[in-house]
């Protein structure tokens, strides 16, 4: 069986035409990873560029509010370009560079990853193309903007459901069709090895981060870690370094859509089944003959069919606990964090914010919470007006 | 020896490429006969898939069109084996991972061994993950058809070493799809292979025309063409079973004698 297997799942299921390029990724990865001056030059980039560490706020407020378990908020929206994806990303683009690569690649949902990916690109001196689907570059409009200003080349994706399952796979496609000078900057702990140790690694700052700062500030460690998950790469993030720590909760929150009993769903975990898609053997929505499903939700972050393998594995063992939040639960703890703590979350993170606002008030008032806010919610600003019925322009 | 290798004994093969259930099965059936009766040498069936990530535009467009007409797994394997009665060419499976793992992919091949399949193509099973598919093949008297590309180099003599019934060598980057000018080094590619093992070599990817059918067959044992057919059958629909005996004769004729 091959590598980058996570129990059952994982591996590398792809075009023969790839495996050259994956495995000259493999061996950049394992040369780099613990190389000092990368590492160095990674750190810099994120503490001076980024601006971590972001901060780990005591939700006061959201605590007093809840009447349960003590609140705090990772920061991951106040990043540069305000998402957690830039962590990844600066991994990614720095290991290109040293690849000798002059171009990158890279799908996009909600566009943050695009954003950061071309953020990057420009910082880094690399060509940039971006694939988002048709229709998520209705929904967040700003974004497309926001990456041509960059620099980025943003290429329409109509294939499909025209969303981030169909991103990626126009991402693959034109990997296999460039990949001399070209490395893809895959935005989740998700497709072939070693893409989701990678990014999770790129991305494990967040957790070696809240263990610090919590140890600072409570002396001890939370007692349940909520992150939303897509592909699942903030919520591994955060995850990462709790995973041996038996006594601290990992909670990651699919997005139900219209309701896991409905159609209109996203969550892998709670409707799909084990699968082979988009480079790995995961769990995924699809139909009883392996066709992958048109999944929905109102957050184009979350809008994808599968999950990261790991998180797939995490489950299986039981180390880390899924559940799906609706559409509707999520726009409410959008509002719901922007009233009570003047923090606007993306609507993606809204799915963890709704999580604990249901878990909290079932915890003791010594017991501790950390939410993830991976990104924050300008994005989605226009989207949410809609939703609750106001027509407003960008 | 395989059905499937035997059909390289008698000169340049030709194998075409139909996706199954565009626009509808009984059009495929029609469709696959009559390649049968053009001179294909061995015949591909795809079995769509909702997410076709090594297909260029054409052959994505007929997996939309057969799905959306409903067709399935199970009508493709009962059509398979109604046709298998009136003809005589091997015929193969091209599809993905997630056809065969999601029916249960020993479930799955032992409906296609009663349906007469000699060997399947999955295009995103690398070397590396074929150990979950080839013995179950094996077991059924399956070949499992491995690809190269001409990104693979010094992977080709490993791949080659344990190939069955023929090599698909990949001719360009990228995915499925017609191209003006192939320019891989296909007789290295073929010449690697050839090293390690004497199976038959068949070019597939972005040829379209006898001229280049007549260019690759020079340099392997046959030749695969699939968006050529497909972007045929997409034009002429329910019609399309005498363009696609033309087109397939027109070619089979272009690689005789080489």
């Amino acid at each position: 069986m091959a590598k980058g297997r996570y129990g059952i799942h994982g591996g590398q299921y792809i075009p023969e035409t790839l495996m050259n390029a994956v495995s000259e990724l493999e061996a950049a990865y394992d040369k780099y990873k613990n190389d000092a001056d990368f590492n160095r030059e990674l750190e810099a980039l994120l503490n001076e560029y980024a601006g971590r560490p972001s901060l780990l706020y005591y939700a006061a407020n959201m605590t007093r509010d809840l009447c349960g378990a003590k609140i705090y908020l990772k920061r991951e929206d106040l990043n540069h370009t305000g998402s957690h994806k830039i962590n990844n990303v600066l991994g990614q683009t720095l290991l290109a560079k040293k690849m000798g690569k002059t171009r990158v690649i890279a799908e996009t949902g909600a566009g943050q990853h695009g954003v950061a990916t071309a953020t990057a690109a420009a910082l880094m001196g690399l060509e940039c193309e971006i694939f988002m689907g048709e229709e998520d570059t209705k929904r967040q409009a700003l974004n497309v903007y926001r990456m041509r200003l960059l620099g980025a080349t943003v290429h329409t994706v109509k294939s499909g459901t025209a969303t981030l399952k169909d991103a990626v796979s126009e991402t693959m496609r034109e990997w296999t069709a460039r990949m001399d000078d070209t490395h893809y900057v895959l935005g989740s702990v998700m497709g072939p090895h070693p893409f989701p140790e990678m990014v999770r690694d790129f991305q494990s700052v967040i957790s070696k981060e809240i263990k610090e700062q919590m140890i600072k500030k409570e002396g001890r460690l939370p007692d349940a870690v909520i992150a939303c998950v897509g592909g699942g790469s903030n919520a591994i993030g955060a995850f990462y370094h709790f995973i041996e720590d038996k006594s601290v909760r990992l909670i990651g929150c699919e997005a139900a859509g219209l309701g896991i009993d409905t159609p209109s769903t996203a969550a892998t975990i709670a409707t799909g089944r084990e699968g082979i898609f988009h480079g790995m053997k995961s769990y995924f929505c699809q139909d009883e003959y392996g066709q992958i499903a048109p999944v929905y939700s109102i957050s184009a972050g979350l809008d994808y069919p599968g999950i990261g393998p790991e998180h797939a594995y995490l489950h299986d063992i039981g180390r880390a606990e899924y559940t799906a939040i609706t559409d509707e639960e999520a726009v409410e703890a959008f509002e719901y964090l922007s009233k009570t703590e003047g923090i606007i979350p993306a609507i993606e993170s809204a799915h963890a914010v709704a999580y604990a606002m249901k878990l909290a008030p079932t915890m003791d008032k010594d017991k501790i919470i950390v939410i993830n806010i991976s990104g924050r919610g300008d994005k989605d600003c226009a989207a949410m007006a809609r939703y609750r019925g106001e027509e407003i322009y960008e | 020896m395989s059905r499937i290798r035997k059909a390289f004994e008698g000169g340049k093969a030709f194998i075409p490429f139909v996706t199954c259930g565009d626009p509808d099965l009984e059009t495929t059936e029609r469709i696959v006969k009559s390649m049968a009766a053009a001179g294909a040498d061995v015949i591909e069936l795809g079995i769509p898939f909702s997410d076709p990530v090594a297909e260029g535009p054409v052959i994505q467009a007929a997996n939309v069109r057969a799905l959306s007409g409903g067709v399935t797994t199970d009508k493709i394997l009962d059509m398979t084996a109604r046709i298998r009665g009136d003809i005589d060419v091997p015929l193969v499976f091209m599809t993905y991972a997630n056809v065969l793992f999601s029916y249960g992919t020993e479930r799955f091949l032992k409906r296609a061994r009663d349906a007469g399949i000699g060997g399947v193509i999955l295009p995103d099973v690398p070397f590396e993950e074929k150990a979950e598919f080839a013995p179950l093949c094996r077991k059924y008297g399956i070949d499992f058809i491995s690809l190269v590309a001409p990104t693979s180099k010094e992977r080709i003599e490993m791949i080659a070493r344990e190939a069955e019934s023929f090599l698909y060598c990949v001719s360009s980057l990228g995915v499925t799809g017609e191209r003006s000018r192939i320019t891989s080094n296909i007789s290295e590619m073929t010449a690697l292979a050839k090293k390690v093992s004497d199976i038959p070599a068949a070019v597939g990817f972005g040829i379209s025309t006898p001229a280049q059918a007549r260019e690759m067959a020079a340099l392997s044992d046959g030749v695969i063409v699939g968006s050529a057919i497909v972007r045929l059958i997409g034009e002429y629909g329910r019609d399309s079973e005498k363009h696609v005996y033309e087109y397939v004769k027109s070619m089979k004729e272009a690689i005789k004698n080489i």
